[in-house]
């Protein structure tokens, strides 16, 4: 997931409930409600961090033994860990560049037209966001196997690129629709042609929504589990390599790994909200 | 004539990938799910209903017990995002993005880790139970991994950000006078809340609601990690019957039943509510 962090509320505008204090006081326990729900969810990822930097001595990276920093050093020790990590990166960055494309055309064309199949477009749309991911994978498989296909990365990227183009194309088609219009009539006014004025203006005012579209493209394939699980055949992403070693005990490798991607997500998302917020709202 | 072709030109290789890899496979499934034969000889269509009546006799349990899993997972999801999205909302002030953000910390973590980091967590003799069971507080046999509370636990979890959003779209949406009026016309918190605010929530605690249920009852990493075989959902059966026993009509008949199952209500949502709040907290 992405996330855009710019306030959508106007600062100056006062808290919608006004100081009386009895609100105050269940303001105040909300907060710190607000607080645990959040330390719960930290928790897990505070735990997969601190294992990373476990002197374990066994299989099982299980108990504290004291604190090393060797794991980030042999970070790539495990030739199968490390494959499938590439094999996840290459195939998030292919979906990444093709849902891009694909989606930023769908988004624009819902955003800009009014035409016939519109509807039923956002429908299968809406569907392929809300569907189980169980069954998009198993419809996949079968569609394989009936096509007799071989299971390998073309159709996990297949099955990657397909569940990520609504999402690219509901934010381009967002970001579209609240184009102001009045400045391509102004470059159509100074003589610029349909085609210049697209590549010139409009395409530039929808850029940042096809870039944040392609990073989530990025994430949610990254990330995905239940729909490569159905579509790799042999083939190991990260994801399935963690599932597959979840029974023989997970060495710290894929703890330093789950906490560099981490970090490396956070930074982007920070960043990306830093900048659109200098750009004023996105 | 050109600018009437202009849409179908751009929508077309991404709405022909849509069709290729998402409405035809769902066709292949339902007619796979009505032929019979194996995968060495091959398949026949054969119009076999009987495939879907005896699947769903013989998974009933756990076919049952996921939408339990899935029902109650939605209700606790409720109550718990509902005051955390309320704060964010009336409270939050100039931070309120960065609660935002510190709700979906999880999601830079993959699904299956963090899912394990819980077992991790849980685990019977592990550093958390371990220490409370020495320290007497806890019965030695004492366990919670392998319990409906550990995987409703694990699901609840997972998914809590899609609740959250799309409750705090809605509360964010609320006019702070409307409120004020109710307070003005002499309503308590409590008559304020139950007659304004929630009734304004609704239409995001529904988004939520979606947004949780259908993935949280199909689900099945967090009944195989956190659970045992008393505790296994339907997509572990969907998933080892494709997979281990690669009996293909039985595990197409299942993932339609499922898929007919939560689709009525997704389209039910779809037309009563429209498509807009939940395609607008999916892009987040």
């Amino acid at each position: 997931m992405t996330v855009t962090l710019d306030d959508t509320a106007a600062p100056a505008q006062p808290d919608a409930v006004g100081p009386r204090r009895g609100r105050l006081r269940g303001g105040r326990m909300l907060h710190l409600y607000t607080w645990l729900v959040i330390a719960w969810l930290i928790l897990p990822i505070a735990i997969m961090i601190a294992f990373g930097f476990n002197d374990t001595k066994g299989r099982f990276n299980q108990s504290w033994d004291g604190f090393t920093l060797k794991w980030y050093g042999r970070l790539f020790d495990l030739d199968e860990l490390t494959k499938a990590l590439v094999i996840s990166v290459l195939v998030a960055l292919v979906t990444m560049v093709v849902a891009g494309a694909l989606g930023t055309g769908i988004g624009y064309a819902l955003g800009r037209y009014a035409f016939r199949g519109a509807g039923s477009l956002n429908l299968v749309m809406f569907a392929t966001i809300s569907s189980p991911e169980l069954v998009m994978g198993a419809s996949l498989l079968t569609l394989f196997v009936s096509l007799g296909l071989g299971l390998g990365v073309v159709t996990i990227t297949i099955a990657h690129v397909m569940f990520s183009i609504s999402f690219v194309a509901a934010v381009v088609r967002a970001r579209v629709l609240t184009l102001d219009r009045s400045l391509e009539e102004a470059a159509a006014d100074l003589g610029a042609t349909p085609w210049t004025t697209f590549w010139r203006v409009t395409f530039p005012l929808i850029l940042p929504a096809v870039f944040s579209g392609m990073l989530l493209a990025f994430a949610l394939s990254i990330d995905d589990f239940v729909v490569t699980n159905f579509t790799a055949g042999t083939t190991t992403t990260f994801p399935l390599w963690i599932w597959g070693a979840t029974r023989v005990g997970l060495p710290p490798q894929v703890n330093v790994m789950g906490t560099l991607i981490f970090l490396v997500g956070v930074l982007i998302a920070v960043v990306s909200s830093a900048r659109g917020r200098r750009r004023g709202p996105a | 004539m050109r600018r009437r072709l202009a849409p179908y030109l751009l929508i077309l290789p991404g709405s022909l990938w849509l069709m290729l890899f998402f409405v035809v496979p769902m066709a292949t499934m339902l007619s796979l799910s009505l032929q019979q034969g194996d995968v060495v000889s091959g398949y026949v269509f054969t119009g076999h209903w009987q495939t879907y009546v005896d699947a769903i006799v013989d998974y009933r349990v756990q076919l049952i017990r996921s939408l339990w899993y899935g029902a109650v997972a939605t209700l606790v999801l409720i109550v718990l995002s509902f005051p955390v999205a309320y704060w964010i909302a009336f409270y939050g002030g100039r931070r309120k993005a960065t609660y935002l953000f510190l709700l979906l910390l999880p999601f830079f973590v993959s699904f299956v880790l963090r899912t394990i980091s819980w077992r991790h967590v849980l685990t019977d003799d592990g550093f958390l139970l371990g220490a409370l069971k020495d320290a007497g507080l806890l019965p030695p046999a004492f366990h919670i991994l392998g319990t409906s509370f550990a995987v409703i636990g694990g699901l609840v979890y997972n998914f809590l950000p899609f609740m959250a959003l799309p409750v705090y779209v809605a509360l964010e949406r609320i006019d702070p006078r409307v409120v004020e009026a109710a307070r003005d016309l002499y309503a308590n918190p409590a008559t304020a809340f139950r007659k304004v605010i929630f009734p304004l929530a609704l239409p995001g605690v529904f988004a939520g609601v979606l947004m949780t249920f259908v993935p949280a009852s199909s689900d099945y990493v967090n009944s195989a990690v956190l659970g045992s075989s008393s505790t296994a959902m339907i997509g572990q059966v969907i998933q080892a019957q494709y997979l281990a026993s690669s009996d293909y009509p039985t595990a197409s008949a299942l993932s339609f039943a499922l898929m007919t199952v939560l689709l009525i209500g997704v389209f039910a949502y779809a037309r009563a509510l429209g498509t807009e709040d939940v395609m607008k907290v999916a892009t987040r």
